[in-house]
């Protein structure tokens, strides 16, 4: 260690005992994250199977893709990466994530604006807003369930009386509108998340400037587009990053409004069906490995891109 | 402008309307739902008619489900607990001494918060199975420190960061230890953060699925979101629709309350462990 001699021994004491604090929080973390993760990452080679992971033999790639030659030519391709089921699994959630966050910037967007303004009853409304975002995902899912319920759902009721539909739909069991199901759940209860954090970026925009604009007679649109959209860029970027990082792995929402439809689930149902429900430990394994390698080099790529400052120095 | 202002007002508080209504028209109609029985449940009602607490009755005298009310709040408030005590004296090593590798350590932290839990889920099942811990609550307890760790010292952090350092500085003079700066200076300061990422970590934990879904096999063991998931009826035909929207606002009614009353922390809380960094 290339220390400064000068250095006091006051200050190598906090060096020290902030490894003392530090200690015991990063044994937890090796136990819980860093050790799990090795061994998932591990299992994905090997044939590991659920009632004895510890037997597991290593297969190299095997679970990532392998071409079994039948002789004279013949042959074919085995693993995930030649696995249909996995790639509909990817699409889902690629599909999935793109239109969730896509649709909660926009509302959350809207509700943020309408947060921001001055007006009767701002803060009830305030408080409202946040409670899809207090209810356990479970929840939503139960209660969207019940109320998209193909003969005494509520929604079937409501559209076919507005005239938009003429008869029941099978909202969560129809190909066609098991993905749509998910999402209006999951745009229900994560687009107050949004607003807030919006609405954060919204209030750090200075009055004044508004004022200034107000009395040059700008129209507000222009000043939104101006003015404020640039100002407020950065917090709606880093949330739209991290609900993108939460839309990909999404599980409970899909796992509970439509269990074993092949049309929604995403790559963790996918892995979660392989490892416990389909006796594929390792397959599973390996799906949760390749799910974790996108997931890295997505956050990678945004830290990287968006320079957060993590040194702790502001 | 050729809108005239009465109009746009009224626009405006129309759209106000509408999102008032889409936030609270599925709960509203959750417990409308809950308070009907028998055939009132099958055909769809706008406004409440007949009432009944039928349903709120068989879920809390069934034996199994106050247990498994019972199951969530212990382990959410034991993770509270531990994530809290190992975080403010981390976050205090992370915002208040100058090491080398510090920022290393908080991006390794942060990169942990972003994991995919399925990505832990098979090596995890390992480790609770050679601890014999499978299907018990501390399973759960063990397993959620990987999500609501690395968010408490992220915050904390951040909190600790913007208090002043003269304090710090004059306790030093006085040769006070930092275990006694934590606990005589910052912890009376600190109570406001550790209310706020105490909470968003308790619903954190009463939330949690995965976890909960594979750690735990028996119907007594397991916490209310997995008991809400497979509560099921005979058959297909006959979910038990009243049943479940009544447990559904048991758990939630007590979630929505501290949310309210904490709004403002908890919306800090939130943006500090999100936008800032």
């Amino acid at each position: 260690m290339a220390e400064p001699v000068e250095k006091s021994t006051l200050s190598q004491q906090r060096v020290m005992s902030a490894w003392v604090f530090l200690a015991p929080m990063l044994a937890v973390l090796a136990v819980v994250a860093v050790y799990p993760l090795v061994k998932t990452i591990y299992f994905g080679f090997t044939d590991a199977s659920i009632d004895f992971p510890g037997q597991a033999q290593w297969v190299g790639f095997r679970n990532y893709l392998e071409y079994l030659d039948y002789g004279g030519g013949e042959g074919e391709y085995y693993g995930l990466l030649a696995d249909p089921d996995w790639w509909r699994a990817v699409w889902n959630t690629l599909r999935f994530t793109f239109f969730s966050v896509l649709f909660e910037t926009i509302f959350g967007m809207i509700i943020a604006l309408v947060l921001n303004t001055q007006f009767f009853g701002r803060s009830l409304v305030r408080a409202a807003v946040l409670i899809p975002w207090a209810i356990p995902t479970i929840v939503s899912a139960k209660m969207w369930a019940w109320m998209m319920h193909d003969q005494f759902g509520i929604l079937n009721d409501m559209l076919m009386k507005l005239h938009i539909i003429s008869e029941p739909v099978a909202w969560t069991a129809d190909p066609d509108t098991a993905m749509l199901a998910v999402l209006i759940v999951d745009i229900w209860k994560t687009t107050p998340f949004m607003a807030l954090l919006i609405l954060a970026g919204l209030q750090m925009v200075p009055k004044d400037m508004y004022e200034a604009a107000k009395l040059d007679g700008i129209h507000p649109v222009r000043v939104f587009r101006k003015v404020t959209l640039p100002l407020i860029m950065p917090a709606v970027l880093v949330a739209i990053v991290f609900r993108a990082l939460d839309a990909l792995r999404v599980f409970d929402i899909v796992y509970v409004l439509t269990p074993n439809n092949a049309n929604t689930a995403t790559m963790s149902v996918f892995a979660r069906e392989n490892l416990f429900d389909f006796d594929r430990f390792a397959y599973g394994s390996a799906a949760s490995t390749l799910l974790f390698l996108i997931i890295a080099l997505l956050t990678i790529g945004f830290i990287r891109a968006t320079r957060m400052n993590l040194g702790g120095d502001r | 402008m050729t809108v005239p202002a009465p109009i746009k007002r009224l626009a405006f508080y129309a759209l106000v309307l509408l999102i008032l209504a889409q936030a609270l028209f599925p709960f509203y109609y959750a417990i409308l739902t809950s308070l009907e029985n028998g055939q009132a449940l099958f055909e769809v009602n706008y406004l409440p008619k007949a009432l009944t607490f039928a349903n709120y009755e068989h879920m809390l005298t069934d034996g199994v489900f106050g247990h498994q009310i019972f199951n969530s709040v212990f382990v959410a408030t034991v993770v509270v607990i531990f994530s809290l005590f190992l975080g403010v004296t981390a976050a205090f090593a992370l915002s208040r001494i100058r090491f080398r590798g510090r920022g290393m350590l908080l991006f390794t932290i942060l990169s942990v918060s972003m994991f995919p839990q399925i990505a832990v889920l098979s090596g995890l099942f390992e480790l609770i199975r050679a601890f014999g811990l499978f299907n018990s609550l501390w399973s759960l307890v063990f397993s959620y420190m990987i999500f609501t760790l690395p968010f408490t010292v992220w915050v904390l952090t951040t909190f600790m960061r913007d208090m002043p350092i003269e304090i710090e500085e004059a306790a030093i003079m006085d040769g006070a230890s930092s275990f006694t700066i934590i606990r005589r200076i910052f912890l009376p300061l600190m109570w406001p953060a550790m209310v706020t990422t105490g909470l968003l970590a308790f619903i954190h934990a009463w939330n949690e699925f995965l976890f909960a879904l594979t750690f735990l096999s028996t119907d007594s063991q397991r916490t209310v979101p997995v008991a809400i998931a497979m509560i099921s009826g005979l058959s297909e035909f006959e979910v038990p629709w009243g049943n479940i929207m009544a447990a559904s606002v048991i758990v939630t009614v007590p979630l929505i309350a501290l949310v309210l009353v904490f709004q403002r922390k908890i919306v800090s809380g939130l943006t500090a462990g999100a936008v800032k960094g």
